[in-house]
């Protein structure tokens, strides 16, 4: 047993400590155990215990569906019901039934319940997507002990606390387990996070010394334990529990957990104790629905649904009053109107109580004229934005070849907004640059290496107005055998010639640091390649550059790297073996990791990298000899906007390195609250008196086609904030190499990274640190804005760091500060925190009250994704929680220019046009039925058959219009890319300005009345046809609605610009629809088809007045839109009328 | 899987129609209101609509119509300030004759309309009073609730059913042409498929206009309703408050000078609610009826569709130099 253990503490060092998962659990938190919060309680291998049993926790079967078979009807049909205009429409079919009804029952109903079966099916489908996904996940196969001493397969659904699993390499875990112990001999297993949080790195996970001795059917038959921790929660990162076995207790941290979602990888099993279940496990605590947002159009759309409700209610108003006085008239002796029989009648037309009579008829009015609140809308919209975001899914040109990912929609409700984007804030890594890191220089004993400038170079030597007589940027596809992550040309390095320079050995030992001080881990592909699995790009990138120069690093294991280094005396390759000894990781906080080894020459060395500000007061007196160059070169690359590291190594003595590992050992199996501390300082004990080797300098290049993306989208006048972590210097280097900040431009700079600050900061006081902070920022935002005011012709671009901008949101400046910002082109924040992007995110929202986006690829960016009203996630490298909680994601930067200039250009033109035209087919129609009961005595008599009416929604107007919100578009894409200005039409929100939706309103008003009034005057009186027969109230109604048919429908062609045959099909087939319906419909028996019967086919079709009424209304309502288009497309161009005209 | 696939799609059919589809680019025919468009189609309506106008106008002018109204002519001069009294009044005799003088040669055959002005055949209450199924099928259909209060008299369902039935016109006109009576057919006055499918052929007219209050004309119940023309005509309803109904045809050709005395019995209540009652003679062409409004509007339409070409022209030409 002690032997196993020594072993398995020696084993474990490569994962000693690993500071950036450093449990935040502490003694006091140990302490809540068993209390509320904590009170978890777990029989390891014991789940059918009766303790276990009693505590009935949830089963492992996830249902991730919003509905169940049971619930779907109710439940989808209560959420179809939470819109206003829908319990309108119930309320109104439920009334139908009654005599107040100027219709038909089922006339009202059945579309109705079309559009709400519509919306239900659409919900049922997705639901049956996510039903699929998670039968697959419940039937999962893990193997599980079976308390006789062997292990069985079940289903993941089946598992229950507390029972003890088998997991293999490449298999997600399917539950969150407690991990006993893991095929390697310490207990140490990799995992790939990728679904919990898009990191694509491996995590190694430990199991605890006294667990990691199961491992086998045998032990595992005695094994039993309980663990008590905390309850269910959605923290990822944290795990609070205590294990008690054999009389002893143990504190958990989130090492010894596995969490459902993610996968084994490197390790050929594992043994765990399922801790939580199902819905427990801290991946489905996690999953909650994004926040819902809702875009500017339709929150206006509903204000324009109540300006219909009231129209709506003061046309019912007048309706009855009128209907009141007039019934009031029929009383009398002599029974004015005999033919209506007052005298015995019903209380809705009882002349002696009017008022009572004008009450019902104004309900009545309220579901006569509820044509004008249009029922399909809400659905049509929903229909129209699915199929948008299909075609955004699909597009072609916002696919990325490379990593095979096409641009997603995640919700479809915000197309539209896309068009209307006034601000966006970018995150910059990842982001704006690749976040694929490219080894392009070092400095190497004082020498520089590396040839070729950097894309950011390039852009400083334009902006200077220098000759370039060196090749332009070192363009890695020119010469042919580009390595991913190496863009390194230099002959004096490449194929074994760095043997020749002057100092071969520093080179030698400098890419021997590269090659072995780091945690990737090597895997050879099917092609004999290998590839490095790598925490960080930059690392992988030294691990490439040191194979590409010739010390290849391939062999990983749990004590040994092996390396194929070029043997400079032999000029052969030769493996070495570096002993494993320690591993000192990197974290935030040391800014350096490094790595103990023992040479094949039995040497003892410390190699070490890290940052320049840590590195260099750590060398030792005779290790600073290429300081001052290396110093200056650092420099030269950081403000080429490259990454530096510093590379540095020592030579320890055995024996106190052997003293130091014994305390290190002995601070590792410490249990408490001070033991990072401990490592810390141990680690720290050790990295001294370093001796410099060189630095390294890193790209994180440019995405490919950033600067003219931004470039466009400055030309479409969106404003470009940009919000990064970087250093001021790096900052405004990027900004110049994407184009945001332009030669021409003034810098506003606000900095608290000035003389007199720092010099305050030295004594440390932090309330006089603050108020000086305070007034510096104030005076420097006031400078910037008398700058501003001063040269009102000068664009300016405003650079702010992070320390500034907390002073500079504070409430009292913030308005102050938002108006420079407001007045500048360009602004950059850099060392911003996550947070603070967030918050800056919510002041830019807040303070131009209009559309900001915020774009970002990382976990960092998560804040300001949610806070902006679109977020689009990039997914890139640094994987998939950015894209999570993003609206819209894409593969590439550039991609922004086509998602925003051309899908949100068209989606925002679609959806508002299509808003409009909805209100005014409605007006339209619902204005004749009105004018008609000014001839009807206000009665309440619809115009037209009931089911001409219920149809109109549904089967006549539907398609055309779905085809306008779906496919239209003004102007071809590769247009809309040409013009950016175009997409200016969407910020200003031309298209949807209230005098618009109102002129669509009176278009409406407007084709009513001509509608209406042609009509009857051409057709009522005097005999319609040859054979001497007078139009009757079919007639006419039929007569009506053939020309509000025609009306709307080619308004509709009227006021789109784009036909395919799709229009074509749905605009006239919507009218051959008509009469089809008219002939099937008119020949149903009279019971049924009442009015309708053989009015077409008798009376309508063969009389030529009757063609030549539809004609004249068609045409007559047509020309005001005509006209109004004709004059304004001539002489009062929008945009898009500018560029259709050029082209044509 | 079906990535690869997605894939195989992606590099295979580039040009297909679904491709073109996806990517939003299917050949489309994209009109632009350019100048020379917006005259050409201004132009176009215009010498469309102006010769249809016209043309339209010729015939409704072709049409010859004699117009006469009777509902205060007919009413004795002692009862002028009472006309109810004397409609509601049996002992009155209610006859009555006009006289037509023919203007314009009339061509066989001219349709006889009477017209009732300020009369809500269209009132909510009115139309749905009226059993389609009884009807056609007679008395042994009992859903007729709609019809009331006229639903049933006497305990006895009342066939045909309803305020349209009941408030049946029946003033009632002969025509005489110097001395001789002008023929008029009263059949076919009707729509075939009324006559056909919606008026029974085996339902008689039971228990009609025997209640306290008589309203319009009695129907002969020894006549299928199928064959009621008249009553066919009334319950097809108007359209609006005035209107005009077919009474007959004349199949005689009327010269001009002719003078028609037309006997009527003014039986009909229009009085109480102040509804005119008219007497119209007319012919009938392609188009219908004598109907200037049609022609003109075709006319206006496109004279000013061509008014406002030329305007647009000239302010083009204008804003071009």
């Amino acid at each position: 047993m002690a032997r196993v253990r020594k072993s398995s503490i020696h084993l474990s060092k490569l994962c000693s400590f690993s500071c950036c998962c450093r449990p935040p659990s502490t003694t006091d938190e140990h302490a809540r155990i068993g209390q509320k919060g904590y009170s978890r309680v777990v029989y390891c291998n014991e789940p059918d215990s009766q303790e276990q049993i009693r505590l009935n926790y949830r089963g492992n079967y996830v249902s991730t569906t919003k509905y169940t078979a049971a619930n779907f009807i109710p439940k989808s049909l209560f959420e179809q019901f939470r819109r206003v205009a829908n319990v309108y429409f119930l309320v109104v079919a439920c009334v139908s039934f009654s005599p107040l009804a100027p219709y038909s029952g089922p006339s009202i109903v059945v579309p109705l319940i079309i559009v709400i079966g519509a919306t239900m099916a659409k919900e049922g489908i997705e639901d049956w997507h996510r039903r699929i996904q998670d039968v697959e996940a419940n039937n999962r196969q893990v193997e599980v002990y079976d308390g006789n001493g062997s292990f069985k397969e079940i289903k993941w659904k089946d598992i229950c606390v507390g029972d003890l699993v088998k997991v293999h390499k490449d298999e997600y875990f399917p539950a969150d387990l407690f991990l006993l112990s893991s095929g390697y001999q310490d207990g140490v297993c990799y995992v790939e996070t990728m679904n919990l949080d898009g990191e694509t790195n491996l995590k190694s996970k430990h199991a605890l010394g006294v667990t990691s001795v199961i491992r086998d059917v045998e032990t595992v038959k005695g094994f039993r334990a309980v663990i008590k921790c905390e309850d269910p929660n959605e923290h990822l990162y944290s795990f609070i529990g205590t294990l008690y076995y054999e009389c002893q207790q143990y504190s958990l941290s989130p090492q010894q957990i596995l969490l459902r979602g993610s996968k084994l990888k490197n390790t050929d099993y594992i043994y765990g104790v399922v801790i939580f279940t199902g819905h427990d496990t801290k991946v489905m605590q996690n999953a909650m629905d994004p926040p819902s947002k809702r875009t500017r159009i339709e929150r206006r759309m509903d204000k324009i649904i109540y300006v219909l409700f009231i129209t709506l209610i003061l046309v019912s108003f007048i309706g009855s009053l009128s209907f009141g006085i007039e019934t009031k008239k029929d009383n009398g002796g002599d029974y004015r109107r005999w033919y209506l029989r007052p005298d015995s009648t019903t209380v809705f037309f009882d002349p002696r109580r009017p008022l009572v009579a004008a009450f019902l008829h104004f309900l009545t009015g309220l579901m006569l004229y509820g044509y004008l609140i249009p029922i399909s809308l809400y659905v049509s919209i929903e229909i129209c934005k699915v199929l948008q975001s299909i075609f955004i899914n699909q597009d072609q040109a916002m696919y990325d070849e490379q990593t095979e990912r096409p641009a997603h929609a995640r919700t479809s409700n915000l197309n539209e907004e896309l068009g209307q984007v006034y601000t966006i804030l970018s995150d910059k890594t990842g982001t704006l640059t690749c976040n694929s890191m490219e080894f392009v220089k070092c400095s190497i004993a004082g020498t520089a290496y590396g040839r070729g400038m950097t894309e950011v170079e390039v852009a400083l030597a334009r902006k200077s107005g220098e000759i370039l007589d060196e090749p332009m940027a070192i363009d890695a596809v020119e010469s042919g055998e580009y390595v991913k992550g190496f863009n390194f040309r230099d002959e004096r390095i490449m194929d074994g010639k760095w043997m020749d320079e002057p100092h071969s050995d520093v080179i030698q030992k400098f890419f021997r640091v590269l090659g072995t001080c780091h945690t990737a881990v090597p895997e050879v592909t099917e092609s004999d390649q290998i590839v490095y699995e790598a925490e960080s790009a930059d690392e992988a990138a030294f691990v490439i550059a040191a194979r590409e120069v010739g010390f290849q690093f391939f062999v990983r294991d749990q004590t040994s790297i092996q390396l194929h280094e070029l043997d400079p005396i032999s000029g052969k390759t030769v493996d070495r073996v570096y002993e494993l000894l320690n591993v000192l990781e990197f974290s935030s906080a040391r800014r350096r990791m490094s790595v103990i080894i023992r040479s094949p020459e039995k040497q003892l060395l410390l190699l070490a990298k890290g940052a320049d500000s840590v590195m260099f007061e750590r060398l030792s007196e005779h290790g600073r000899m290429f300081k001052v160059q290396t110093k200056e070169h650092i420099e030269r690359y950081s403000e080429a906007g490259l990454r530096t590291m510093v590379v540095a190594y020592r030579e320890l003595d055995d024996d106190g390195y052997k003293m130091w590992e014994q305390e290190y050992a002995k601070a590792k199996t410490s249990v408490g609250a001070d033991r990072d501390d401990l490592l810390d300082e141990l680690a720290d004990r050790i990295e001294r008196d370093l001796i410099l080797l060189g630095a390294t300098a890193v790209e994180d290049k440019l995405q490919k086609g950033v600067p003219s993306c931004i470039d466009k989208l400055a030309r479409a006048r969106i404003r470009i904030w940009v919000l990064t972590g970087d250093k001021k210097g790096t900052a405004i280097n990027i900004g110049y190499a994407c184009g945001l900040l332009r030669p021409g431009m003034k810098q506003i700079v606000i900095t608290l990274e000035l003389p007199q600050i720092e010099e305050l900061e030295k004594q440390g006081d932090k309330d006089i640190i603050a108020q000086a902070s305070l007034e510096s920022v104030e005076q420097q935002i006031r400078d910037g804005k008398s700058q501003v005011a001063k040269e009102s012709s000068t664009e300016f671009g405003l650079i702010i760091d992070g320390k500034s901008l907390f002073f500079a949101v504070d409430e009292n400046r913030v308005n102050c500060f938002m108006d420079l910002a407001m007045s500048c082109a360009t602004v950059i924040c850099c060392r911003s925190s996550p947070k603070q992007k967030a918050v800056v995110t919510r002041l830019v929202k807040s303070v131009t009250g209009k559309t900001t986006l915020a774009i970002g690829d990382g976990a960092n960016d998560v804040g300001m994704i949610q806070e902006a009203d679109i977020g689009v996630g990039i997914s890139g490298v640094e994987g998939m929680q950015a894209v999570m909680s993003s609206d819209f994601s894409i593969a590439q930067f550039r991609f922004l220019e086509n998602l925003l200039l051309v899908h949100g250009h068209w989606c925002y033109r679609r959806i508002a046009m299509m808003i409009c035209y909805f209100f005014y087919k409605n007006i339209t129609f619902g204005f004749t039925l009105f004018w008609f009961e000014v001839y009807a005595s206000f009665s309440g008599q619809p115009a037209y058959n009931d089911w001409y009416m219920s149809c109109y929604n549904v089967l006549f107007t539907s398609l055309p219009v779905i085809a306008l919100g779906v496919f239209d578009q003004d102007v071809s894409a590769s247009l809309c890319l040409e013009h950016p200005l175009l997409y200016q039409e969407g910020v200003q929100n031309i298209l949807f300005r209230w005098i618009r939706i109102l002129g669509w309103m009176f278009n409406g008003v407007l084709s009513s009345i001509i509608i209406f009034f042609l009509t009857i005057n051409s057709i009522t009186g005097q005999a319609f046809r040859n054979d001497g027969h007078v139009a009757d109230y079919s007639v006419l109604g039929l007569t009506m609605y053939t020309c509000v048919v025609l009306t709307v429908n080619c308004q509709m062609a009227l006021s789109i610009n784009y036909f395919t045959w799709i229009q074509h099909l749905f605009i006239w087939g919507s009218i051959t629809l008509w009469f089809i319906f008219l002939l099937v419909y008119g020949s149903i028996p009279p019971p049924l088809s009442t009015t309708a019967y053989k009015v077409f086919i008798e009376a309508c079709g063969p009389s030529i007045r009757f063609w030549l009424t539809a004609l004249l209304v068609a045409i007559t309502t047509l020309l005001p839109l005509f006209t109004y288009r004709a004059f304004q497309t001539r002489f009062r161009p929008m945009e898009h009328d500018k560029i259709q005209t050029r082209r044509s | 899987m079906s990535e690869t696939n997605s894939d195989r799609q992606r590099r295979g059919d580039r040009e297909s129609a679904f491709y073109l589809f996806t990517q939003q680019r299917l050949p489309a025919c994209k009109p632009v209101l350019t100048p020379p468009w917006v005259i050409t189609i201004y132009f176009l309506v215009g010498f469309i609509f102006v010769p249809v106008g016209l043309f339209t106008l010729r015939a409704s002018h072709s049409v010859v119509e004699i117009e006469e109204r009777y509902d205060i002519e007919c009413v004795p001069s002692q009862f002028r300030n009472d006309k109810v009294s004397y409609i509601q009044d049996d002992s009155v005799p209610k006859n009555c004759s006009l006289l037509f003088k023919v203007d314009k040669y009339m061509k066989a055959p001219i349709y006889i309309y009477y017209q009732l002005e300020n009369y809500y055949q269209n009132h909510r209450r009115y139309v749905r009073s009226r059993s389609d199924q009884q009807l056609l099928h007679g008395r042994n259909f009992h859903g007729t609730s709609y019809c009331q209060p006229l639903e049933s008299s006497n305990n006895r369902p009342i066939v045909p059913c309803g305020l349209i039935a009941w408030s049946l016109f029946n003033d009632t006109f002969t025509f005489i042409r110097g001395k001789a009576l002008l023929k008029v057919n009263r059949t076919n006055i009707a729509w075939k498929s009324d006559r056909d499918h919606k008026f029974g052929k085996n339902v008689y007219p039971f228990n009609f206009q025997n209640g306290t209050w008589i309203g319009g004309g009695k129907l002969n119940p020894r006549i299928p309703l199928s064959n009621q023309e008249d009553l066919i005509v009334w319950m097809r309803i108007s359209a609006l408050p005035s209107f005009r109904k077919l009474y007959g045809r004349i199949e005689e050709d009327l010269d001009v000078g002719d003078y028609v005395v037309v006997q009527l019995m003014n039986d009909y209540n229009t009085y109480s609610f102040g509804g005119k009652k008219k007497l119209v003679l007319s012919t009938s062409n392609w188009l219908g009826g004598k109907n200037d409004f049609l022609g003109l509007a075709y006319v206006f339409v496109g004279s000013s569709s061509l008014t406002v070409a030329i305007v647009f022209m000239l302010l083009h030409l204008r804003s071009q130099r």
